[in-house]
């Protein structure tokens, strides 16, 4: 079996940040598996702005911010990138297998480091009763139909949940002449930021119902309408106050859940409500020399603070294979 | 006439509260630094967004290549844009930041690729 000194899965801001942080302290062989034919993770379909204001001072959308860390990816000699090549197995001894096109390929590796991202909560995770017609999608599915499929997912729309992803979708849809007609929330604020609450909804003419549910969604082979009611402090629904809303599309933006198949199958020590992995502080895991970053470790707002933190794992990486921090400055003048 | 006014230059979204005599800012504060001030007055006297959208490709690695406009454009020639969008394909590869439609809507912002995108051939 072939050996590599790191071998990191994903190559999302997370992989990407923590590859080029463990080559500058000194990691000398580095093979970067990503499942998709491009790096970038979830970026690629988050065509909006608002990346890299920390980062790179400047407002980038999710394709830029990906793409300037391609381009240092792609100049690294020590980083062999392996696209289509989906992990699919990893044991204690850091054993990992992957799937590329035509092979099944397996290296035993001195260390890894997860950065594999989340997927999103579906309405299966959070019980809408009803029917279950056509025209419900996750609102992370819909953005990759619409930007990089170039399809739309109906004509009216309603979005369950309001947190960024679902805002973000509003306005997209909205933008791309899908009637948006409301935005439902449960809690009494949204979950996104205030800026997308303004240029995604208010913009747009949008309606937010905060405190508010989706009681049912109603058609046979899709969707022809939802029923909606208020609900009070204790979210007990408040008598007479339901309405509907015809639509032929439900988007549902629930929340992101860690992806940590590869992490459980090692036999590490998972956090069974938030699928993320148990360790004294952030990256590391139950494995001595398997460290996760990014998504995988824990559901982070912001790609800037992915890409810092996972920066640190890649230094965590080095210096458990007994590399990490560079000589002192008067080593190197002597 | 006062009224609040959220900042949206960035995450941290300050509620600010400006003062106009209708159609030009008199007065605004709540704001954590200067753009907030900036955002207000733009936003009160000619407000502007960045257009983000993807474009239908043909013959490249990904059917559709993600897009911006260059600056800000007015936020009622939005959808506008979008309408112009839709009539443009691109056939050739392209670099990140290339030129897709150059003064677009003659509104003096190009409209760029926000991606690099190689022809569709090796896949
Ligand atoms: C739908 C959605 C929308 C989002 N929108 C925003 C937003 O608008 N703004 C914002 O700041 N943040 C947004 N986020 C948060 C965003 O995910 C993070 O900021 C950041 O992209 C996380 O980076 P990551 O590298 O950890 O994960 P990802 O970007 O998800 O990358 C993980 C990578 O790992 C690969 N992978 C997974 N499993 C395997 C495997 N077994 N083998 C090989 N490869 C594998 C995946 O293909 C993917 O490329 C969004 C997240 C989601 C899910
Ligand atoms: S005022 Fe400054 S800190 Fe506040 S939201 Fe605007 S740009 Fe951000």
């Amino acid at each position: 079996m072939k050996e590599r000194e790191l071998v990191i899965v994903g190559g999302g801001p997370a992989g990407m940040a923590a590859a080029l942080a463990a080559r500058a302290s000194g990691v000398g062989d580095v093979l970067l598996l990503e499942r998709d034919q491009h790096l970038g993770g979830i970026l690629n379909q988050c065509i909006h702005p608002g990346f890299g204001l920390h980062h790179f001072k400047a407002e980038l959308t999710g394709p830029e911010y990906a793409g300037r860390f391609a381009d240092l990816v792609g100049r690294d000699r020590g980083i062999e990138v392996s696209l289509r090549s989906f992990a699919v197995g990893l044991n204690r001894e850091k054993e990992l297998s992957y799937l590329r096109p035509g092979a099944l390929e397996e290296v035993k590796a001195r260390s890894v480091i997860l950065a594999t991202g989340c997927r999103e909560r579906t309405r299966e995770m959070i019980p809408i009763p009803g029917s279950r017609p056509a025209g419900v999608y996750p609102a992370g599915l819909a953005q990759k139909m619409v930007n990089l499929e170039g399809w739309l997912p109906g004509r009216e729309a309603v979005i369950v949940g309001s947190g960024d992803i679902g805002l973000i979708m509003a306005r997209r849809l909205a933008l791309e002449g899908v009637k948006v007609k409301a935005v439902i929330e449960l809690q009494k604020v949204s979950r996104g930021l205030v800026r997308n609450v303004v240029q995604c909804l208010e913009d747009f003419g949008i309606p937010l119902y905060l405190r508010h549910r989706v009681s049912l969604i109603h058609g046979r082979d899709r969707v022809e309408k939802v029923d909606v009611v208020k609900v009070d402090e204790e979210f007990r629904d408040v008598p007479g106050s339901g309405f509907s809303i015809p639509c032929d599309t439900v988007l549902v933006s629930v929340g992101l859940i860690p992806e940590n198949e590869l992490l459980e199958m090692a036999g590490a020590e998972i956090d069974r409500e938030k699928n993320t992995p148990v360790a004294p502080s952030v990256n590391l895991t139950s494995i001595p020399g398997v460290f996760a970053c990014g998504n995988a470790c824990k559901v982070y707002d912001l790609v800037d603070w992915v890409t810092r933190d996972s920066e640190l794992a890649g230094r965590l990486a080095a210096e458990y294979l007994g590399l990490g921090k560079p000589p002192p400055a008067r080593d190197a003048s002597e | 006439m006062k009224r609040p006014m959220t900042c949206i230059a960035c995450p941290q979204g300050c509620f600010m509260e400006v003062e106009t005599d209708g159609s030009r800012l008199i007065g605004v504060s709540g704001h954590k630094c200067s753009r907030g001030a900036a955002y207000a007055r733009q936003e009160i006297e000619a407000p502007v967004r960045t257009l983000t959208t993807s474009v239908l490709t043909r013959g490249l690695e990904l059917k559709m290549l993600p897009v911006r406009s260059s600056k800000p454009i007015p936020k009622e020639k939005l959808f506008a844009a979008m309408d112009a969008v839709k009539l443009i394909t691109v056939t050739s590869p392209v670099k990140a930041g290339a030129v897709v439609a150059a003064d677009f809507l003659g509104l003096g912002v190009d409209l760029v690729a926000c991606r690099e995108l190689g022809s569709g051939l090796d896949s």
